[in-house]
């Protein structure tokens, strides 16, 4: 069998310049566990249902295991471990801790990128409205109902902030 | 359309209770907070170290090439084009493994009757389920492995597979084990009590046949595993997503012939279990083998494919229940037939005999029922093997007996909570054992029923249901009444020879700056266990909680079962407090000695040595301790500063702890499209005392969910061959956020006695009674129609079936006999 194609590449990943030779072939979330070390993305099922490789890629939540690594040429990469270096999702973790939203925390990095991205231009929704977005994370542990407060509680707390700075 | 409001909880958010105050704690003690756990930021911030995130200098890769086929010969494997694949070092089969390594196969001592095959851990002459192991590819990358594995050329023969379980039973079935000469793996019957009798006199009898599909754990990481070998010393360091990391010491110590203290196994930070990482499975085995053969670090992580077609499966049941009531209302005897599939070989160590002993005994335990029988037949079947699931059979007896008494109110037109209540057993009956041999101490089956009607509103619901019904809305409401076994002692695993441990060690220590460091036996995969521990032993020491570090999940450490049936906090719980304890005299002792006074006299406030008289402070714990480790010369020489403590604990004066509680569903169906809706859900549990309501609440909560997907979503399809056909997570169903409901939580406190935290477990409570409740919801809903179902989960299918708009049952397994039909009497 032929040896694996490869192709050189340059990206952003949490802020860092990041220029690599990757198999054509391999997929995002590897890239970041295997040759970053960046082992908050998890896999849980490599076939994009359960969630737990959501990575954001130019601010947008994306299944790392769905994306190759080139086609992260030129993107910019934020993982769970950037996200809470920078501070950006503070609120969201200090309240996913607070009400046991998390239990064996395996699903918990890619449950948080994707409610970061309801949370980006806060406005009113239901509790039934953001269970719906967090449809496509998979959490075996907790039975989602802490997820859902932490997440609503943050929520009601950036539309507050939103309202005060006006 | 007609509509009321009525009170139900479900729409409350808060977090349910602070518990009563712990009468062991003083006020103030952070024993019953609702407390967050301190690795909760860790996890939430990316910084976990699952087994996978782990990486060794010199490590290599696993890929395992598994059986296309459900059973079948091996005639031969030829590893040269995998061996010559760039990248590969070594290719191993059975043949190798067993230079090394011993076959696995369960023997119960006191079961003598449960026959098994011997499993190795990779198959060497014939394999009996899908995906099991039959050579194993070790490369540089996973990536290389597994193109290598391809290329592993298998030279098959396959054999006559058998699925259904009873057709496995029938005369002339293929063998799953041609040497067992029967796929019966096992059989019993209970008895007690004059059962025919009892039925002959009934005012009512009721019949049901239920059809439990089987159900896969998919806890979100899959197995793991890395396992580094010295041959120089002989020792083997082992890395694990497991539950229980000294029966794995144990484990590869005898299979691979190594001294046990010199084997080692971690279990770090574990992406969920929920039983299926409590066995033994032969890839691991192999994986430890093969770095034994090797003498260099080996990884193997499943991926989701494998951890389908390998993880251990549960609760594959087909059941006749029949109920037996006078006209008040009153159980006289129930007798069920339950026929179990537990897949191509008895899971090792413990068995696969688990969830059928469970649900043919525990079954009606809550109710006071003259006559009981039960006859359990278990098959073996060319699937993957079964074992342990949240739960362990007893979501089984409970749906059961649940959807029997809903069926008898119904031909009674008694109220089911009114019918339940006449039977349970009364607060003069306990200590109290079931007909079916359960020993329960106090229960609190009227509370829980009570204080459940309240919060759910129930009267208010039943008329609302009723006028609904006029406008074509059809709801329904289930009950479910459950016992939940926790905490067993020695009586469950060593009457049967096995080496699992129901006893739990804690060791504690202070260091010198006055913070403890406090290890124990059971391990933690994000119940919070460790959390409860920190706070038992911060109340007892008098210590602010972040002044305690606990930790788990090393044999080398603390000794102990690990955690499985709900035992964390119950046995570890007590062995920390005792532990603490002992912990604190030691150091009021030196500071007695400091002080020249008398430590009865001492006592420990919020890091200060105090006297207990008057709360005056004497000294600070932080000079005691600096006294302890460093200034011994300072204190008389009989007093040899012991800044360290060790206690045990297993359950003596019970075998185990019984709690019980009640849960309430309350779901719509929409009768056009067949799907079910589920509006609330209800729990009422006791736990005895909850040490911390926030952790017990989200158990109870995800427990539930689980329940819930068993009964609407999940379910493990094979076809005739074997092939199992929801292999994914696209095709295998499990809960998601939008179809779950808000879940209202309260608590009744009754604590286990003979104990001085009077703890029960409460890990598996919610997916014991959240099935059971669903199935009576679901029956009660379509009583309009005068149908019901009996076939797990409640697809629209299998809804549309029973009100005979699809007129076929669905073709979802075809070699499962369908419920749908006959199922009335
Ligand atoms: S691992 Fe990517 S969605 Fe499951
Ligand atoms: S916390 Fe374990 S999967 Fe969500």
């Amino acid at each position: 069998m032929d040896a694996v194609t490869r192709a050189t590449i340059t990206l952003s990943v949490n802020g860092e310049p990041i220029a690599a030779t990757v198999p054509v072939r391999q997929h995002l979330v590897d890239f970041l566990r295997e040759d970053l070390g960046l082992t908050g993305s998890h896999l849980g099922c490599e076939h994009g249902v359960c969630g737990a490789c959501t990575v954001r890629v130019d601010g947008i939540a994306v299944r790392g295991c769905l994306m190759l690594t080139v086609q992260a040429d030129g993107r910019r990469i934020e993982t769970i471990e950037g996200l809470s270096e920078s501070g950006a999702i503070a609120d969201l973790q200090a309240e996913f801790v607070a009400r046991n939203a998390l239990q064996c925390g395996f699903c918990t990095s890619g449950m948080l990128i994707t409610a970061a991205a309801l949370l980006e231009r806060p406005r009113a929704m239901s509790r039934g409205e953001i269970r719906e977005h967090l449809s496509g994370n998979y959490c075996r542990c907790t039975g989602y109902q802490a997820i859902v407060d932490a997440v609503a509680s943050v929520l009601a707390g950036r539309i507050a902030a939103g309202a005060g700075d006006r | 359309m007609p509509s009321r409001a009525c009170l139900r909880g479900g729409s409350r958010r808060e977090p349910a209770i602070a518990s009563a105050r712990h009468p062991a704690f003083p006020a103030g003690s952070p024993v019953g907070e609702g407390v967050a756990r301190p690795s909760a930021l860790r996890l939430a911030s990316g910084r976990g170290r699952y087994t996978d995130d782990q990486t060794l200098p010199r490590m290599v890769h696993l890929a395992f090439v598994r059986s296309p086929m459900a059973h079948a010969r091996i005639r031969g494997i030829d590893i040269a084009a995998a061996l010559a694949f760039p990248g590969v070092v070594r290719v191993v089969t059975g043949a190798d493994i067993a230079t090394v390594c011993k076959p696995m196969q369960v023997t119960l001592a006191h079961l003598p009757q449960h026959v098994s095959a011997e499993q190795w851990p990779i198959a060497i002459a014939e394999i009996a389920f899908q995906g099991e192991p039959v050579a194993a590819v070790v490369a540089r990358s996973r990536r290389e492995a597994e193109d290598a594995a391809e290329l592993v050329a298998v030279d098959w023969e396959e054999l006559p597979a058998v699925v259904d379980p009873i057709a496995a039973l029938a005369a002339g079935s293929p063998m799953v084990h041609s040497s067992l000469g029967s796929n019966l793996a096992f059989s019993a019957r209970f008895e007690n009590g004059e059962v025919d009798r009892a039925f002959a006199a009934a005012a009512a009898v009721v019949e049901h046949r239920f059809d439990f599909g089987r159900v896969a754990c998919v806890a979100l990481e899959s197995r793991a595993i890395i396992a580094d070998y010295d041959p120089t010393e002989r020792s083997l360091l082992v890395r694990q997503s497991h539950q229980s990391p000294h029966l794995m010491q144990t484990m590869f110590a005898r299979h691979l012939g190594l001294a046990e203290h010199r084997v080692r196994v971690i279990a770090g930070d574990v992406g969920g279990a929920f039983g299926s990482k409590l066995h033994v499975y032969g890839d691991e085995i192999a994986t430890a083998a093969i770095a034994v053969l090797l003498g260099r670090p080996v990884k193997f992580t499943a991926d989701r494919l494998e951890a389908f077609q390998s993880d251990a499966q549960a609760r594959e049941f087909l059941a006749t229940g029949r109920l037996a009531a006078d006209r008040d209302g009153r159980i006289l005897a129930i007798d069920v037939d339950l026929v179990s599939g537990i897949g191509g070989y008895s899971i090792y160590p413990r068995s696969s005999l688990g969830d059928g002993l469970q649900a043919a005994t525990f079954l009606g335990a809550a109710y006071d029922i003259a006559a009981f029988r039960s006859q359990l037949r278990v098959a073996y079947q060319n699937k993957v093997p079964s074992g342990a699931l949240r739960g362990v059979g007893q979501p089984i007896s409970c749906s059961i007996v649940e959807q029997l008494i809903d069926l008898a109110a119904g031909a009674l037109d008694i109220d089911p909570a009114e019918m339940r209540r006449r039977n349970y057993l009364r607060q003069g009956q306990f200590p109290a054992t079931s007909k079916g041999g359960l020993k329960m101490t106090e229960l609190s089956l009227v509370p829980c029923l009570d204080r459940i009607l309240e919060l759910m509103d129930y009267r208010c619901l039943r008329q609302q249901q009723s006028e609904l019904r006029e406008a074509g809305i059809h709801r329904g409401i289930g009950f479910a009444t459950f016992l939940e076994q926790t905490a067993p002692g020695a009586g469950l695993y060593g009457p049967g020879g096995l080496p699992i441990t129901s006893q739990d060690s804690c060791i504690i220590r202070f260091e010198p700056s006055g913070t403890v460091r406090c290890e124990i036996g059971c391990s933690d995969q994000g119940q919070g266990t460790l959390t409860g521990i920190a706070q038992i032993v911060a109340a007892t020491l008098g210590i602010p909680l972040d002044d305690v570090a606990v930790s788990a999940g090393d044999s080398a450490g603390a000794q102990g079962g690990g955690a499985w049936a709900s035992r964390g906090l119950a046995i570890s719980g007590e062995a920390a407090h005792a532990a603490a304890r002992q912990l604190r005299r030691n150091l009021l002792t030196v500071a007695a000695a400091v002080l020249q006074g008398n430590l009865e006299d001492l006592d420990i406030r919020d890091r200060l040595i105090v006297d207990v008289a008057d709360g005056r402070e004497r000294l600070s714990l932080a000079r005691v301790c600096e006294i302890a480790y460093y200034c011994q010369d300072l204190l008389p020489p009989e007093v040899t500063p012991e800044l360290s403590a060790t206690s045990h604990f297993t359950p003596r004066t019970d075998p185990y702890f019984i709690a019980n509680g009640i849960q309430a569903c309350h779901l719509e169906i929409d009768a056009e499209t067949g799907w079910i809706k589920l509006l609330d859900h209800w729990i009422v549990d006791d736990c005895g005392h909850v040490i911390n309501p926030l952790l017990v609440d989200d158990q109870l909560r995800g427990g539930i969910v689980q329940g819930l997907g068993a009964a609407l979503f999940e379910r493990c399809v094979y076809d005739e061959q074997g092939q199992q056909l929801t292999a994914t997570m696209a095709d295998y169903l499990v809960p998601m956020a939008a179809e779950m409901p808000d879940i209202t939580i309260a608590h009744v406190l009754t604590p286990q006695p003979g104990t001085a935290l009077g703890i029960k477990g409460v890990g598996e409570a919610g997916t014991i009674g959240a099935t059971a409740a669903v199935w009576c919801a679901v029956n009660d809903a379509l009583r309009p129609f005068g149908v019901r179902v009996g076939r797990q989960p409640f697809s629209p299918e299998v809804i549309l079936t029973a009100l005979g708009v699809i007129p076929t049952p669905p073709v979802v397994d075809p070699v499962n006999p369908n419920d749908e039909e006959g199922d009335m009497q």
